[in-house]
């Protein structure tokens, strides 16, 4: 070993090579592996036509969410494929002995927020998921990523999958976060910055103060955004946040094995000296709450500027027209005042407590515009208890929006959730991809504030003209 | 699952040249319902290939019939967003054997190569002669030859050299995946394992 000051990043990747193949990926071992009904079923139909067991079954954790409704979940699943598939999850997990967090069970919701909720995600542990947003993880210091089915099967066959070491890219944002801006805001920042496809081929450690100040939600909304940027992932060294928020959680360890994991967890920062390929500077006083105008997550701005000109680009400047005429916008014009059809809040990336707590806080005493349908749609279940204990749901009551179930729902529509052609919503979730939340349907990204403020006034408002 | 080998392939290419062509497009997130690998090829963009009452788009290039062949090329940043493999999948099972572009994202690739497809990546400006090419002449063959990592433009004899490491490559000539060789080294795993603080 020499003694080179280690990043965070190489940390926790040496830590997991199992053998590094000549001229070829490393072999990394996998401590947590995720799985849902949508990228699972080819994956365990390989296993039985290879006639191979799950490996660790105990490191696998199975829950319902992508293709699940979002209302009378009592009912039996109306769409057949849909039933089929959350029927083959559940067999498969019982078959292999996997825990399984089905349709109606306390502890079911999307997997990137009840893994952490419950003390699954552990700082310094290597997690993937058949789910590109599984980088969520890498608030706690994982190193965590979305991988295909073949290589959902592979984890089940093996604990390990074959990747090649990324490079590294390290984002400081300095300063604070000004009014009105969240971690939603600081993260399609950096992505407007760094385009759609910035980051691709790295994996990024977020930090400096605007991190270290976030809550775990926060760190967890960026994290997961990861993605949207081309990065394998994102994570931020574990502090004293992350070790409060995992203490007393259900499988987190407890007495003297959460003393020794504390000790290990300490030693998981990114050393003076370490060398990036690259590294990025912003500050917190430059951002402004962000919506996007466009159909891919790089497509950002501030909320009170001008949709940017294609003039000037080097190259993509068809891609670009396609993508301001499905939206039905033009060059230079405001975002602001934009009459809006939808709100959606909740997602991987904006569906837990914090999320719904700053939707409230601009709904609070105002109603819900006649304009809008709105679907608030909590991460999980103990969220949705969460809202219901804290009297959010009275304030949403009061205000006219009704509280659905737990899901993945709008974000990428594959179950009742869409949003018609046309339509334009602001979504707190991650992908405004053509079509990505119903046929023909616009997505405008933004956070929990922004959303709130579109759906009490039915247009494009700054948040920051409703904040006392 | 079973692919075929990839050593050299000659082919017509169908020119997409859209950058950012992501994975919802390739195949959007409602016909991810299925519980087997079949009829995915259906569905391969779906969105931009059909009109909502299923009638083709005609200007869509895929319902263009002098567009044909095994390779698709396609704009920057092939393959962002979602992991769906069912986007690899479509596309392998509509007959495509390789993509070509000038940027990929990274888990579409890694998919792509799991499953017996190989992504070319060549410089932004090759890319922009291939579609030169193409829009010139639709019968503009194409020749991918994965020992000698090579693309060529036969007609002109212009060509590149493109990255893989040996051990994908190796894959991929020979039919084999990665489950293969963890299966070899499933020893060294459970020792490995078994010294996890996790």
């Amino acid at each position: 070993m020499s003694n080179k000051p280690q990043t965070l990043f190489d940390k926790v990747w040496d830590a997991h090579v199992v053998k590094q193949v000549a001229d070829g990926p490393d072999v990394l071992f996998i401590d947590r592996h995720f799985i849902h009904e949508v990228t699972s079923p080819v994956a365990f139909l390989g296993l039985k036509n290879r006639n191979v067991d799950v490996m660790f079954p105990e490191k696998t954790f199975a829950t319902a969410d992508h293709n699940t409704p979002t209302i009378n979940q009592h009912l039996p699943v109306a769409d057949v494929l849909s039933a089929n598939q959350l029927r083959a999850l559940e067999e498969n997990s019982a078959k292999y002995g996997i825990s399984h967090w089905g349709l109606g069970n306390p502890k079911n919701g999307i997997v990137h927020v009840v893994g952490p909720e419950n003390g699954i995600t552990l700082p310094g542990m290597t997690i993937v998921c058949g789910d590109s947003h599984t980088s969520t993880h890498g608030a706690f210091g994982c190193i965590a990523f979305g991988i295909g089915t073949s290589e959902v099967e592979m984890v089940l066959a093996s604990q390990c999958i074959m990747q090649p070491k990324p490079k590294k890219m390290r984002i400081n944002v300095h300063g604070s976060m000004g009014k009105g801006v969240t971690p939603k805001d600081v993260v399609l920042y950096i992505i407007s910055k760094l385009t759609a496809a910035g980051a691709t081929g790295y994996f990024v450690e977020f930090a400096g103060p605007v991190f270290e100040s976030m809550s775990m939600e926060g760190r967890m909304t960026v994290c997961n955004m990861s993605i949207e940027m081309g990065a394998r992932g994102g994570m931020i060294a574990p502090d004293e946040t992350t070790f409060n928020y995992i203490k007393g959680r259900e499988k987190a360890p407890k007495g003297e094995a959460w003393d020794n994991s504390l000790a290990y967890w300490k030693t998981l920062k990114t050393e003076e000296g370490s060398v990036f390929d690259v590294e990025y500077n912003y500050d917190g006083a430059d951002i402004e709450p962000m919506i996007t105008y466009g159909t891919n997550p790089g497509m950002g701005m501030g909320i009170s500027q001008r949709i940017p000109t294609a003039e000037g680009m080097e190259s993509g400047k068809v891609s670009y027209e396609k993508s301001l005429n499905y939206m039905g916008f033009d060059e230079d014009q405001p975002m602001l005042g934009k009459k809006i059809d939808y709100v959606f809040i909740g997602s991987c990336t904006n569906g837990r407590i914090e999320d719904f707590r700053a939707f409230a806080s601009i709904v609070k005493g105002r109603k819900k515009a006649d304009n809008v349908t709105a679907w608030v749609v909590p991460g999980s279940h103990i969220v949705e208890q969460q809202i219901k204990d804290e009297g959010i749901l009275d304030i949403l009551t009061e205000a006219g929006f009704e509280l659905r179930q737990p899901g993945c729902s709008a974000c990428l529509a594959m179950n009742d959730d869409k949003i018609p052609v046309g339509k334009y919503a602001v979504s707190t979730s991650n992908r405004n991809f053509e079509g990505r939340q119903g046929p023909g349907a616009r997505t405008l990204l933004a956070s929990p504030l922004v959303a709130a403020a579109a759906a009490v006034t039915g247009i494009i408002t700054d948040p920051r003209t409703l904040i006392g | 699952m079973a692919y075929d080998k990839f050593t050299v392939l000659s082919s017509t290419a169908v020119p997409l040249p859209i950058e950012n062509v992501d994975t919802d497009q390739i195949i959007p997130a409602r016909f991810l319902k299925a519980t087997k690998r079949e009829g995915f090829d259906e569905n391969l963009f779906r969105d931009w290939r059909y009109n909502p009452d299923n009638t083709p788009k005609q200007d869509f290039v895929l319902n263009n019939p002098i567009y044909t062949g095994k390779i698709l090329v396609g704009g920057r940043n092939f393959g962002s967003g979602s992991s769906r493999e069912h986007a690899a999948w479509a596309i392998y099972d509509y007959g495509f054997r390789c993509v070509v572009s000038s940027f990929f994202a990274d888990i579409f690739k890694n998919n792509s190569m799991n499953i017996g497809i190989l992504p070319v990546t060549v410089s932004e400006g090759f890319l922009h002669q291939i579609f030169t090419a193409i829009e010139n002449d639709p019968n503009t063959l194409i020749e991918i030859n994965l020992d000698a990592q090579t693309i060529i433009l036969v007609a002109t004899g212009e060509k590149e050299t493109f990255d893989i490491n040996g051990y994908k490559k190796h894959n991929l000539m020979n039919g084999f995946d990665d489950i293969d060789f963890l299966h070899n080294i499933k020893s060294e795993i459970t020792a490995f394992a078994e010294n996890s603080p996790y």
